[in-house]
């Protein structure tokens, strides 16, 4: 004989609840959270790179920057002029979850903050699943890859918010169609917020940091993200 | 893969609520995974098998429910279910799509022999 035993409960709730407090926390300072995610070599640094670069003396930029080994990416926001700058060395787990966010947020007076960036590990998988606290995941691809990548990724696009398409210098030099990578991310989420840019040549780039400006600025703070059902 | 870490919660999760009920023993444990998860059914089998070994959990069987994707339009309120992680009501074609259920990643039940 056996017995079946009700649990109903979520298999990430531990995570889910660090990522609440972190969201509160953030939240109660008004700090703007963006989780980055994209394939390893899409962009991530080079986009954070040239936000540094425009916006570090009008808004106050705190950077968190996630790697399965190195401290690579760190080092580099800092050299771009981040004052802010906390590497997470994962020593191989594919993703962020939100007790590491919980570890180094204290580094952070978030009261002098706007803007927090997540530079998670590079990978469309796994960190689809974790919630960090952020108010939205932005997710990167980059015209060297395939027009494909949301629909192999459908998790990940679905739960983003904005997709940023960089490397636009170099469409032509490869079969990526960028009509068709749109249309395929909205096949995925019709709500998708669209950017085009080039972080070599900077095309594209203001209207991204325009749109950083409203975040920070703008009376609406975003809605906090609900993960899984 | 972070379907070891899943995996590791998974066994957490069950070892606390077998202390709490005093449950000396458990056959099978059942958990929902969504579609749209991000979790790899095989992967999540394998590694919850690779480390319950040596815990009150040795011997356990994982019971998966693969939940699909079903949807419901926003704008004119039909309920279909998401073939092929397209988003879009089969019937007005709208994009607006809000997610029932598939994204569920859940421990469901515990069996207990008696």
């Amino acid at each position: 004989m056996t017995e079946k035993i009700a649990v109903e409960k979520k298999v990430l709730s531990e995570n889910d609840k660090l990522a609440a407090e972190v969201r509160s926390q953030l939240m109660r300072h008004g700090v703007v959270a963006l989780n980055l995610v994209s394939s390893p070599g899409s962009g991530k640094t080079s986009l954070l790179e040239r936000t540094l670069a425009e916006l570090n003396q009008e808004l106050r930029l705190g950077l968190i920057a996630g790697d399965v080994q190195t401290e690579n990416d760190a080092d580099r926001l800092k050299r771009a002029g981040g004052r802010l700058v906390q590497p997470i060395v994962t020593g191989g787990l594919c993703h962020l979850d939100a007790k590491m966010i919980t570890r180094v947020l204290p580094q952070f007076d978030l009261a002098q903050l706007d803007l927090l960036f997540i530079e998670n590990v590079g990978n469309l998988v796994c960190p689809s699943s974790y919630d960090l606290g952020e108010d939205m995941k932005v997710v990167l691809i980059s015209t060297t890859e395939g027009d494909d990548k949301p629909l192999k990724y459908p998790a990940m696009f679905r739960r983003a918010k904005v997709m940023v398409i960089n490397k636009i210098d170099l469409l032509g030099t490869s079969d990526f169609d960028l009509e068709r990578a749109k249309a395929n991310a909205r096949r995925i989420n019709a709500d998708l917020e669209i950017f085009e840019v080039s972080c070599r040549t900077g095309a594209g780039l203001r209207a991204w940091f325009d749109w950083l400006r409203g975040l920070v600025h703008g009376p609406a703070r975003a809605v906090p993200p609900t993960m899984g059902a | 893969m972070h379907e070891l870490s899943i995996a590791t919660a998974i066994v957490e999760t069950v070892l606390q609520e077998m202390q709490r009920r005093q449950l000396p023993a458990v056959s099978a444990v059942g958990v929902r995974v969504g579609a749209l998860s991000g979790v790899v059914p095989d992967a999540l089998e394998f590694s919850f098998q690779a480390i319950i070994n040596g815990t009150p959990l040795a011997g356990a069987r994982l019971a998966i429910e693969q939940v699909p994707l079903q949807g419901k339009c926003r704008n004119c309120g039909l309920d279909f279910s998401v073939q092929e992680f397209i988003f879009a009501c089969p019937d007005c074609h709208s994009g607006q799509i809000e997610i029932t259920r598939g994204e569920e990643l859940e421990i469901a039940y515990l069996e207990v022999s008696s």
